[in-house]
């Protein structure tokens, strides 16, 4: 065997390479439960590839067929229910575990310097996925995936000028038809993935230059090194200590996301929406479209903003900018510490603002602007829907978060940050 | 951090509050019954689907051999429910052609074979039952859960026919009281000027059945459809369960071998 390596190795730098990578990787000990979900992410990815491949043998991209495909993958194909209930279940948990991951970066500040390269490729990340998420949505042609690309192409078309052209540019056609069925499948199963694999590979790569942070926001690399290992003396090597603690964090996840797939696989119209069982009907509009809950937070501003100047421009913007906005976090920040435990009642109160009105956004998202009836004459709302009015001022304090981040995380009470992590 | 985590819990609560809130008014739905796993209702469910429903509907994504699911032999398929084809393998469609439908029909009946997941079982009961003469409307039908349907009420030989009934109160508490009443589909409305009505149905003339024969007949029919939306649904929740278990082993042991691992780290 090691006459066999060192055949390769002198060909291809592989041990190298796994050294570098994970084998001989030195991550900081104290890792805790928010520490799972970059795994988990890299996990639930091959999931996807796995069971998009296997879906996209019997999947048939044709306005015509691609319904009954669907439906045929589910009845007839050996197995195919399972293939399918596991890619539309993963597309979910996918973004459910990167949420939690950003949610990790934000709370430890894994996104401080000298690791802003691995969270500005772990933003792109973020929209390669709503891509990714957006072009896959429209091939089981049904009316929310009919009208819900609808929608969101049309969000180009308010752009002044070249709007109109844009749109027709990113359908082929004057609406969502065969041929945008045909390049969104495209896209969905060859363009994004590629693409996400490269990045995913950019920002482990930039993960493993710099080493991880951790939650008490100590720089292991700046530790005096361990007379007996020469390790810093709060690294530990990512293998077998971390190989055996992710495998655990895997099938951990494995139980939940199996407990959805085999018991709850429409999980209450949030992975499946029921409207989602009718053929796309280009000639009938559903009373509601709403997006999947993973874009609801954004849908809620869109829809919060008012038009202004006669155009609608403005909400696109508006959520354009909440999604790029989380670039632009490790320049904003300039708390002397990284992580929550060492940070004052300013930044907590700021996070936990800016977390409740991700979550209502993402609730108000989801159902019809009326949900919570008018304000009668109460100035100056006269008959304003009131979620619409709380939806604005939750994405005033999404947006306060941020722009206010320059002001707070100086002003903040810091505790000293110690020099060796705590266990724990 | 368990502070953190404290407050995180009680954001959610806050979301889920405003979530209950906005609970739909309107329509009050009877709960359709529950008899999934009855092998008997199901089968008389398929009979009377292929009876009454598969002659403007279609299912064309269910398979005629697959009612071997629910205990039935190919030979019994083939002898007593199979009218519009003689291939056992073939879907459930049928001989009226979509442009007639929608001539006949203002739109063609849709495709039942996935009607269940996007209604559900309580919809599809209440809409079995919900069907009241109206003069007024095309086919002399009308439905309280879905207004102005283009279906004619197919079955009214056998449920006899209702009427529609209407009661206004001052309030919208008595209303609800009213419809609660009812112990069956009912449906309050705020009327212009400020007050509530209650609709119901009333029976006006007797059918074939009495009114608790054509409740089960329904029922059947109900359960039979949420078979069809996704026929691998039992099979579905067994193997979760061993899935479960499973890794629920398997989730010991790795926890046990980490543990291992990491006893010598301090």
């Amino acid at each position: 065997m090691s006459k066999f390596m060192t055949w390769v190795d002198e060909r291809f730098p592989l041990t190298a390479l796994w050294e570098s990578q994970w084998g001989k990787y030195v991550a900081p000990k104290n890792f805790n439960f928010w520490y799972f979900f970059g795994s988990l992410a890299a996990f639930v990815l091959v999931l996807q590839f796995v069971t998009g491949i296997w879906l996209a043998m019997d999947y048939k991209p044709d306005a015509a067929k691609a319904f009954g495909s669907v439906e045929y993958i589910m009845r007839d194909v050996q197995w195919g229910w399972l293939i399918r209930y596991l890619h539309s279940t993963g597309a979910s948990m996918f973004f459910v575990v990167v949420y939690l991951h950003m949610f990790r970066g934000l709370i430890y500040g894994s996104y401080r310097k000298p690791r802003e390269l691995t969270w500005l490729f772990g933003c792109v990340i973020y929209l390669a996925l709503m891509a990714e998420a957006f072009f896959g949505y429209l091939l089981p042609w049904g009316q929310m995936s009919y009208w819900g690309a609808q929608v969101i192409v049309n969000l180009f078309s308010t752009i002044p000028g070249i709007g109109e052209g844009l749109a027709v540019w990113i359908r082929g056609d004057y609406t969502i038809s065969d041929v945008t069925l045909n390049r969104f499948f495209a896209f969905h199963v060859a363009a994004l993935p590629l693409v996400l694999v490269a990045l995913v590979v950019m920002h482990l790569m930039a993960l493993h230059e710099t080493g991880s942070n951790n939650p008490d926001g100590v720089e292991i690399k700046k530790q005096p090194k361990d007379p007996k290992t020469g390790l810093p003396l709060d690294g530990i090597y990512s293998h077998p200590y971390y190989t055996v603690k992710d495998i655990v964090g895997v099938i951990g996840f494995l139980i939940v996301f199996s407990a959805i797939v085999f018991f709850l696989p429409n999980m209450g119209g949030f992975f499946l929406e029921s409207n989602n069982f009718i053929p796309a009907n280009p000639l009938k509009t559903p009373q509601e479209i709403a997006p999947v809950w993973y874009f609801t937070p954004y849908y809620a501003m869109l829809r919060a903003v008012p038009s202004f100047l006669e155009t609608q421009v403005w909400g696109v913007i508006v959520m354009a900018c909440a999604v790029l906005i989380f670039f632009a976090l490790p320049w904003l920040d300039r708390a002397p510490v990284k992580s929550i435990r060492y940070r004052g009642r300013l930044y907590k109160g700021f996070l936990i603002a800016f977390i409740f009105s991700f979550l209502l956004l993402g609730y108000l998202g989801t159902v019809p602007v009326t949900v919570w009836g008018q304000f009668a004459d109460v100035f100056p709302f006269h008959g304003a829907d009131r979620a619409t009015v709380v939806s604005r001022v939750l994405t005033v304090i999404y947006f306060a978060f941020f722009v206010l981040m320059p002001w707070y995380s100086v002003r903040d009470k810091t505790l000293p940050q110690p020099d060796r992590v705590r266990w724990k | 951090m368990r502070k953190l985590a404290l407050i995180a819990c009680a954001a959610l609560a806050l979301v889920g509050l405003a979530a209950n809130a906005a609970e739909e008014a309107g329509l009050r739905m009877a709960p359709a019954p529950d008899n999934r796993l009855d092998i008997a209702s199901l089968q008389r469910g398929a009979r009377d689907f292929v009876n009454y429903c598969l002659t403007c509907h279609t299912a064309k994504y269910m398979r005629y051999n697959r009612l071997t699911d629910l205990g039935l032999t190919p030979a019994q398929i083939k002898s007593s429910l199979m009218f519009a084809s003689d291939k056992i393998g073939d879907t459930m469609t049928v001989a009226m052609r979509e442009d007639d439908a929608k001539t006949w029909f203002g739109n063609p009946p849709p495709d039942l074979s996935v009607e269940a997941r996007v209604r559900g079982r309580d919809w599809l009961y209440n809409y079995l039952l919900g069907f009241y003469r109206d003069d007024k409307s095309a086919t002399g039908w009308n439905n309280l859960v879905f207004p102005n349907v283009g279906m004619p009420d197919v079955l009214w030989q056998l449920s006899g026919t209702g009427k529609r009934v209407e009661k206004e109160f001052d309030n919208e508490e008595s209303a609800e009281a009213a419809a609660i009443a009812v112990k069956g589909l009912a449906m309050v409305e705020p009327t212009k000027d400020h007050k509530y009505t209650m609709v119901s149905i009333a029976p006006d003339a007797p059918g074939t059945m009495t009114r608790a024969q054509y409740e089960a007949f329904v029922g059947d029919i109900v359960n039979y459809l949420d078979y069809m939306g996704e026929p691998i649904r039992d099979e579905r929740i067994h193997l979760g369960m061993i899935v479960l278990i499973f890794l629920g082993v398997l989730f010991a042991l790795a926890y046990a071998l980490k543990r291992d691992y990491w006893k010598a780290l301090h």
